[in-house]
């Protein structure tokens, strides 16, 4: 089994790179071109099995290491 | 006073501050590595600057789970005084010693330069020895310090004056040129509600001896020393 997280700054935090590379794109000549927002993604393999453990514990590693819910969103999903 | 410095991997702060505690200030100070898991005899912890543990993940993150952070924590829940400077700043926060987060500046530069400091109050162990109208000349080297914290806690930490130091221009002006890093309200520095804790971005132990262009750091220090000879006759260790 693999964690895949994706963590993202909260949308009431500054995100100056998001705000730089959409700069970027538009001055690249791509249109249509909204808000972007740059984060990480985080792939963890796991041994176990049982998928409901590793949802328990990816959510809390999320919670306490692999974000700071203090300016960070993440969102995750279990894989095989 | 015995102070104990912290030493993770990749901190490059921690021999300037014993320095300026041991050789300027005339204090006894000692390093501490991050793998220990008791502090000892000590009166008072910093946290210096750096790049702990690389600034893995985001800064202070992994070094907020070393063993000897967990003897901070609890140092500081028995009301033991503890100052993080910069990346010591930075962990803090991290280790929810201090409410809030650094975050990337928002101009995305790296700023290396000297900044003016204003204290916001001198009720504090670590602002009491800093005149009322003092700005203080202080070096900033960071490219994550951009102070965030969401609109409630920000209030509470104004109304609380846990806000201990600002960015200012040389005439005292809270002004949005004179901050370094475009940190919510000019913050440089705060405290807990419990005013046992403090961190700040800038680094008052580069600016401790007039040799280096700026002796004002040397209040802050003074400040915490003057803090802990007046307290009550407790054991917090």
């Amino acid at each position: 089994m693999k964690a895949k997280i994706i963590i993202t700054p909260k949308k009431s935090v500054l995100d100056p790179q998001g705000k730089t590379v959409q700069n970027a794109l538009e001055h690249m000549g791509y249109t249509g071109v909204g808000a972007v927002h740059v984060g990480k993604y985080i792939e963890v393999e796991l041994s176990g099995a049982d998928k409901e453990t590793a949802h328990k514990q990816i959510d809390d590693a999320c919670h306490k290491i692999l974000s700071n819910p203090v300016i960070e969103d993440y969102k995750f999903e279990i894989v095989d | 006073m015995n102070f104990a410095v912290l030493q993770f991997p990749a901190s490059n702060c921690d021999q300037d501050a014993v320095h300026v505690l041991k050789n300027v200030l005339g204090h006894s100070a000692r390093l501490l590595w991050h793998k220990e898991t008791t502090l000892g005899e000590v009166d008072a912890v910093l946290v210096p600057g750096g790049f702990s543990y690389g600034d893995y993940l985001r800064t202070g993150a992994i070094a907020r789970f070393s063993p000897v952070m967990q003897a901070v924590k609890q140092f500081a829940e028995n009301g033991g005084h503890v100052l993080g400077i910069c990346n010591g700043f930075q962990i803090l926060c991290e280790a929810h010693l201090l409410p809030g987060a650094l975050v990337r500046n928002r101009s995305l530069q790296f700023r290396c330069e000297t900044v003016h400091l204003k204290a916001a109050t001198a009720d504090s162990p670590f602002t009491n020895k800093i005149p009322a109208d003092k700005l203080l000349r202080v070096p900033i080297a960071h490219g994550e310090g951009c102070y965030f914290a969401d609109e409630e806690t920000l209030s509470r930490l104004v109304a609380r004056r846990q806000v201990l130091w600002q960015y200012c221009d040389a005439n005292g002006a809270l002004t949005d040129a004179a901050n370094p890093n475009g940190s919510l309200l000019n913050i440089a520095g705060v405290c807990n509600e419990r005013r046992n804790v403090a961190g700040l971005m800038p680094h008052p132990e580069r600016a401790s001896e007039s040799l280096l262009g700026s002796a004002d750091g040397r209040l802050i220090f003074e400040s915490l020393i003057h803090a802990l000879s007046h307290r009550e006759n407790v054991k917090v260790a």
